[in-house]
């Protein structure tokens, strides 16, 4: 498969698997995220999406944004229900059934899809080792029901299920990791990517279809909805995440960890913090402490791929 | 294989056909008392005796989760679970349906939790009644042989395109040894053809699947899906007639025994069917006039069937295995009294709900239901439901 060595949005896929006209909010970087993965995975590819936001703009029966084979089941089994698409395709291709060709199985799912109710299906999936890629679009809440939190939601973060009050400074617990557990059912391929770095995106996606096994990519979504920021700057939230260090960009390819993306210069967190609504009640002492965390959770990294500060 | 007849236990018999029927994905999640016909798969397909995915999957919810993918890609599927795991694909199983999946499950039926308890009733399956899936009920280990063949060739008909569970008594007949008759592969093919799905999941071919529905669609979608399954109904008989040909074995929607001349029938669904008939003839012996009832085709129910085998009875006493809590008796009464409501001389029905959990319910048990539910009858005792053999 052919890699992007050199970034020119001209060498991108024209061709768009995942068409306009969706039903997405303005600004949303999910959407865009989702129509990155598809251009990087091509025609050959089977669908299977959990229900949320991206199955609800997408599907409203009798439309359809999708030009690939697509099937939504459920909330918490999209990692199960193309664990199926792949054993039928395999038994049916090595029983002479259908022609062999070569069809990426590519499981998505919400952060709440992945990381709360699909845990047990995405775990066994994994540990089962099918031929299959899952992408977590991580928004960090369940957007589609109006902003709740999940495990993935940061701590600190005002949403309808943990909101800011006297007695709560948000969110009480830290986010779930998901690529870390990912990592620790020994696949041979987990990534974190983000839609605000769309090459480095599409070039983890196609390795992560390329590998044979199971692979897991875990995609920060910028939600201007969720997150209260103005539409016109999911963009650059996501920059700004991935240069202040919050959501690293990095590969574990069997288990060796390769760092993405090294900031210039390492951007304070308040850079990121500010501006968005649902951290606009935490003050500077307790964005203190998430800083360090920040800052702790960004050397492991570091340490795990031999970079140094 | 060549056809023969064998002394074997349900579950592997069961587990034969499916590989006789040479399916192509197993999805499946340990639970008894299914777990012989499961675990006889996988040995299967671990001795090559069968070229198949079997995915050991996590949980019951993704065995169904499973089912749906391989499906939807147009693979012969197959799984079994009882009880507990129903309840936890439950959601999952509805799904199934609403999507036209076919594949055939083995529903070793089993008590619901709670209390806990491992043994055979229906509770389970009449959860799931109203999910759209096509429900047969069958009696020994022949007709679980049989019925797995038929359940493929009903499940993937272009006309049906409907999932089928095929419903059998846990334990009274899952793990019971006897005859069966194995039907040679060459009778096989000729009766069950390729799965030949027109919408499959393939790149060559682009579909979307499982689109959501707002409310100006969903009640046609609804419509779509009960008309699917009462299209079933003529598919059904057909298959059961075809196998019927080749094999000698015929079955019926509503299938009776010495009703001709009876008065009053015993009604029976599953694996009691056979011990009614035994307690029927011994009470022919002594002049009673009564005969045996069984449904085997419970989805989509054959109202017309029932009704013709019941015409002119005086009174039926309907044997329930579950109960609805707080309706008006079992389910399966539930169901034969609105097929009689309003009709001039519809048979009386008295409902008894015996045999939960497991409970045996012998000879002697069935003799003192008929003759206690006839006098009631007679009585014009028929409302509600009496739990059988209830201690004080």
């Amino acid at each position: 498969m052919d890699k992007f060595s050199v970034f020119s949005s001209r060498l991108v896929e024209k061709s768009e698997n995942f068409t306009s006209g969706h039903r997405a909010c303005q600004g949303c970087a999910e959407a865009l995220a989702v129509r990155h993965v598809m251009k990087a995975l091509g025609r050959d590819t089977i669908v299977a999406m959990s229900t949320g936001c991206m199955e609800i703009i997408s599907s409203p029966l009798p439309l359809t944004s999708w030009r690939v084979p697509w099937i939504h089941n459920a909330f918490e089994n999209s990692a199960a229900v193309i664990s199926g698409c792949e054993s039928g395709i395999k038994a049916m291709m090595r029983k002479g059934k259908i022609p062999a060709k070569k069809i990426n199985f590519v499981a998505m799912g919400g952060d709440g899809a992945t990381a709360d109710i699909g845990m047990g299906a995405l775990s066994g999936a994994l540990e089962r080792g099918h031929n299959m890629v899952y992408v977590c679009y991580d928004n960090e809440a369940y957007m589609n029901t109006g902003i709740q939190r999940s495990s993935s939601t940061p701590y600190g973060a005002s949403t309808t299920t943990s909101p800011a009050g006297k007695m709560s400074i948000g969110q009480r617990t830290q986010k779930k990791n998901m690529a870390q557990i990912a990592v620790a059912h020994n696949i041979p391929y987990v990534a974190t990517a983000c839609s605000s770095f769309p090459f480095d995106l599409m070039e983890k996606v196609k390795r992560a279809a390329e590998t044979p096994g199971a692979a897991y990519v875990h995609v920060l979504s910028v939600c201007p909805t969720g997150w209260r920021i103005p539409t016109q700057d999911a963009i650059k939230y996501g920059r700004l995440a991935v240069d202040s260090c919050v959501f690293p960009l990095y590969e574990v390819i069997d288990g060796k960890y390769k760092l993405s993306y090294k900031p210039y210069k390492k951007l304070a967190l308040t850079e990121y913090l500010k501006g968005q609504g649902r951290f606009r009640h935490l003050t500077d002492k307790e964005i203190e402490l998430i800083q360090q965390r920040v800052d702790k959770d960004y050397e492991r990294i570091l340490r795990l791929s031999k970079e140094e500060e | 294989m060549a056809r023969q007849r064998k002394g074997i236990e349900v579950s592997i018999a069961m587990a034969d056909a499916v590989a006789q029927a040479d399916v192509d994905v197993i999805a499946a999640y340990p639970i008894t008392p299914q777990t012989h016909i499961v675990e006889h798969l996988s040995e299967i397909v671990a001795n090559g005796e069968l070229d198949a995915e079997y995915v050991p999957v996590e949980s019951e919810h993704s065995a169904m989760s499973v089912c749906c993918g391989s499906s939807a890609v147009g693979a012969r599927t197959f799984t079994s679970t009882s009880s507990q795991g129903l309840a936890l694909m439950a959601e999952i199983f509805f799904i199934a349906a609403s999507m036209r999946l076919p594949m055939v499950m083995a529903l070793a039926n089993r008590s619901l939790s709670g209390p806990l308890s491992i043994w055979n009733d229906h509770t389970d399956t009449m959860m799931v009644r109203d999910a759209g899936w096509i429900h047969i009920f069958v009696e020994n280990g022949q007709e679980s042989y049989d019925n797995v063949f038929c359940g493929f060739r009903i499940s993937e008909d272009p006309t049906v395109m409907l999932p089928l569970a095929v419903n059998l008594d846990g334990f009274i007949l899952t793990h019971m040894i006897e005859p069966v008759i194995y039907e040679d592969n060459e009778t096989i093919r000729k009766y069950l053809p390729e799965m030949r799905m027109k919408n499959a999941l393939h790149p060559d071919n682009p579909v979307s699947m499982g689109c959501f529905a707002m409310p100006e669609i969903y009640t046609e979608a609804q419509m779509s899906r009960e008309q699917g399954l009462l299209n079933a109904y003529p598919a059904i008989v057909k298959a059961w007639k075809e196998w019927g040909d080749l094999t000698g074995r015929y079955y019926q929607p509503i299938e009776t025994y010495r009703t001709e001349d009876a008065e009053y029938c015993i009604v029976t669904m599953g694996s009691y069917g056979e011990t009614a008939m035994e307690v029927v003839d011994a009470l022919r012996e002594e002049g009673e006039k009564v005969g045996v009832v069984k449904i085997r085709l419970w989805r989509p129910f054959p109202f017309e069937d029932f009704r013709s085998a019941v015409e002119g009875k005086k009174s039926l006493i309907v044997i329930d295995r579950a109960i609805s809590f707080g309706g008006p008796g079992g389910p399966v009464a539930l169901e034969l009294r609105s097929a009689l409501y309003g009709r001039p001389n519809a048979p009386a029905i008295v409902n008894y709900v015996a045999g939960l959990a497991g409970r045996d319910v012998a000879r002697s048990d069935f003799r003192k239901i008929i003759l206690e539910g006839k006098a009631k009858a007679s009585k014009g005792e028929t409302e509600g439901f009496t739990l059988y053999g209830l201690r004080g």
